[in-house]
């Protein structure tokens, strides 16, 4: 009974950058937020995933947000983990260099919900997943031209304000 | 019903057919593409974007004051949820304090939505199941709660009620009589719903045992609200990361291990009654004073990202703001917690007869424009 | 007083339409066919169950039992558009969705009539401005007979509408037209 008290311990910040710097040491974090940020490379996402969700005391078995932010000069993929027996809540972030043909290891594979929210990302964004079972355009045509949150997309149909 | 995708027959003998965008029980314009052995179900794969309506984009050029209106539209039956947390987002990245008044009052009208909209799914669940009655007995109360919205927030579905700091305006003298004489009402009412349909054999057998979603497969696909509830799954935001006051209030987090349809109708039958327990607590209990912070006429967040979660009538909303400084959001992004709890039902539904899709949709209570946004 | 004569006009217009001459043994009555066919039709449309967001829950409310639309002849909600010869469009039309709208347009059999509900269908409305998938109001592609605006329209309001749509069937002279087509 006192073994299962110690295991289910939610982690301080501290404690969840240590762990994750032994699992990736060249990480940066950002701390100024609500939840502690991880910075990664987008090359390395899929280890280091697999890590956070596997770790008995990490545990992080919860994708509740995924999604993608175009900072024009590249692309970054936002995760948002939180873990059901432990309760803390981490965001991991991969940072996708190549604007022209983005492309990032899909997650499905260690959570499920995230086939339908890399459609979305690739229906709106343009990032290419590698490894995913159905990519395809979620909201719109199949023939579809461009990226709409792109900040670079363009539509003449588009009355601005 | 897609121009240029028909209805077929695989190789193996499978029938492929379309359930929408046009179809009465998907509640809306989900198109489900299904896959048939018999009657069985091989295969669904759910095509979105009916509805696709472009809110995040819009919400990059309005400003914090205007951005969440778009969000009574997107979830409509829990309208003023959706604002709150477009508020509660904003007051957290200016630190505003909100005052206890509004608190209270905008803890007393999420509340009615939820009951309003669980009186909805009632509705439109025993619709979808064939029976038309309980259609019209829930309306008759949630018409009651409308009156309510009506009269105080000035219009009957999309209220844009909660801004940033507080309310909009304050509520009239005659609110909580009006509220005590609504909830009496409901409550008087309620067995009425259970003798109606609880207790009908045909209701129960259509739904018990059908749509197992287990706490691993809930975890796995993100559910949240009551659909995760009913799995066994922790997950009520009001008592996790409470907000609002939400930490004050004596409540039950409605948990039932039962996982399949009947036990995610059951959740949502007694969440109505823990609602009305915490407008019970508050209605008598409305300080007094302001009904809205201070915060400047353009509001500018500070750099960074700020992300706030709420638990509206069908799970989590999160709202992630990545703001660059300025009057508008650089990037807004709704999680939405039909589009997780969609995702969960091709995984469910599959080994169950076509019928039972409906009942899995029916119990599952999905919002279609919430799902596209 | 006033109430009364209210009550009289509407009174007059529900009625079946002609002139009743009264004879010793019972009576006889003379009336347009146009007007008796399109008496009969206006108060029994059968509108389409098609709801794409938010307006649909109004609707929903006005089928109930405080609205009750029944009361005007609308009584039965068909889920199919090959039974149905009203559809109200209730709520954003999209790119995606636009070509699946003129398709249940197509296959309702004529007459048939069309009935914009919401700012939505009008003009695109909320959507209006910097949207890349809203199709900025439904007239552009079926024909719209009566538009109802709001967001969402009170019950009301769509009740006024319908009403509007069955003046305007009274009006049409759809059975000569067919006549004169032939
Ligand atoms: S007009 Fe308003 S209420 Fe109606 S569908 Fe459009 S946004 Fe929704």
């Amino acid at each position: 009974m006192i073994s299962v008290l110690n295991t289910i311990r939610t982690m301080t910040k501290e404690e969840l950058k240590y762990s994750f710097t032994q699992i990736f040491p060249a990480v940066t974090f950002d701390e100024s937020g609500e939840f502690l940020v991880a910075i990664i490379p987008s090359e390395e996402l899929l280890p280091v995933m697999k890590e956070l969700r596997s770790k008995p005391e990490l545990y992080f078995d919860y994708l509740f947000c995924e999604t993608c932010i175009d900072w024009k000069d590249h692309l970054m993929m936002v995760y948002f983990l939180n873990s059901k027996t432990h309760n803390h809540t981490l965001v991991v972030k991969a940072k996708i260099t190549d604007t022209l043909n983005p492309q990032i290891e899909s997650v499905y594979d260690i959570w499920k919900t995230a086939e339908l929210n890399e459609d979305e990302i690739f229906d709106l964004f343009g990032v290419r997943f590698l490894n995913h079972p159905n990519l395809r355009r979620l909201f719109l045509e199949e023939d579809w031209v461009g990226f709409p949150l792109r900040k670079n997309y363009v539509d003449e149909h588009m009355i601005e304000l | 019903m897609l121009l240029g995708e028909e209805d077929y027959i695989t190789e193996d003998g499978e029938f492929v057919i379309n359930m929408g965008p046009q179809h009465p029980s998907t509640h809306g314009v989900l198109r489900l593409k299904v896959w048939l052995d018999g009657e069985t179900i091989k295969k669904v794969e759910p095509h979105l974007g009916y509805i696709h309506r472009s809110i995040e984009k819009m919400s990059e050029s309005l400003s914090y004051r205007q951005y969440g209106y778009l969000t009574s539209r997107m979830d409509y039956l829990s309208a003023h949820i959706n604002n709150l947390a477009c508020a509660l987002v904003v007051e957290k990245a200016l630190q505003v304090e909100v005052p206890a008044r509004a608190q209270a009052i905008r803890i007393i009208i999420s509340e009615l939505t939820r009951i309003g909209s669980h009186l909805l799914w009632f509705a439109s669940a025993g619709l979808d199941l064939g029976g038309v009655t309980p259609f019209f007995y829930a309306f008759r109360e949630r018409e009651a709660i409308n009156s309510i919205m009506d009269e105080n927030c000035g219009a009957r579905l999309t209220q844009n009620f909660m801004v940033p700091g507080g309310i909009i305006y304050d509520v009239r003298p005659d609110f909580q009589s009006r509220v005590k004489e609504v909830l009496k009402q409901f409550k008087d009412n309620f067995h009425e719903y259970n003798e109606i349909l609880t207790g009908n054999v045909i209701f129960q057998n259509r739904l018990k045992d059908v749509g197992i979603l287990t706490k691993e497969d809930a975890i796995a696909f993100g559910c949240t609200g009551p659909t995760a509830r009913a799995s066994g799954l922790n997950c009520d935001i009001r008592k996790m990361y409470p907000y609002d006051g939400y930490e004050k209030l004596q409540f039950d987090e409605v948990i039932s291990t039962g996982c399949d349809s009947w036990a995610r109708y059951e959740v949502r039958m007694a969440e109505m009654l823990q609602s009305v327990r915490i407008i019970e607590q508050l209605i008598d209990n409305i300080p007094e004073g302001d009904i809205v912070a201070k915060t400047k006429n353009v509001i500018k967040l500070p750099k960074g990202e700020f992300y706030q979660r709420v638990e509206t009538a069908r799970g989590e909303l999160g709202v992630y703001i990545v703001s660059d400084g300025g009057s508008t959001p650089y990037r807004c992004k709704y999680r939405s917690p039909n589009f997780a709890n969609l995702s969960a039902i091709p995984h469910i539904a599959r080994g169950y007869k076509i019928g039972d899709l409906i009942a899995i949709m029916a119990t599952i209570d999905l919002i279609i424009p919430d799902i596209d946004r | 007083m006033e109430e009364r004569s209210v009550e009289m006009g509407l009174k007059d217009k529900l009625e079946f339409p002609g002139q009743i001459h009264e004879t010793p043994d019972g009576g006889f009555m003379i009336t347009k066919l146009d007007d008796v066919i399109n008496w009969a039709r206006s108060n029994s449309i059968w509108p389409l169950a098609f709801g794409t967001s938010c307006c649909a829950i109004e609707m929903m409310h006005t089928v109930n039992a405080k609205y009750d639309w029944s009361r005007f002849g609308f009584e039965v909600m068909r889920a199919t558009p090959r039974q149905s010869d009203l559809i109200i469009v209730s709520g954003t039309i999209v790119m995606k969705m636009a070509p699946v709208l003129k398709r249940l347009y197509d296959q309702m059999p004529e007459p048939k009539y069309v009935i914009a509900m919401g700012a939505c269908t009008i003009s695109g409305g909320p959507f209006f401005y910097n949207t890349y998938s809203v199709v900025k109001g439904i007239d552009h592609i079926i024909p719209v007979d009566v538009y109802v605006p709001g967001c969402p329209p009170r019950p009301e309001a769509l009740l006024h509408s319908m009403i509007t749509l069955q003046e305007k069937i009274k009006n049409d002279a759809y059975y000569r037209t067919q006549v004169d087509k032939k």
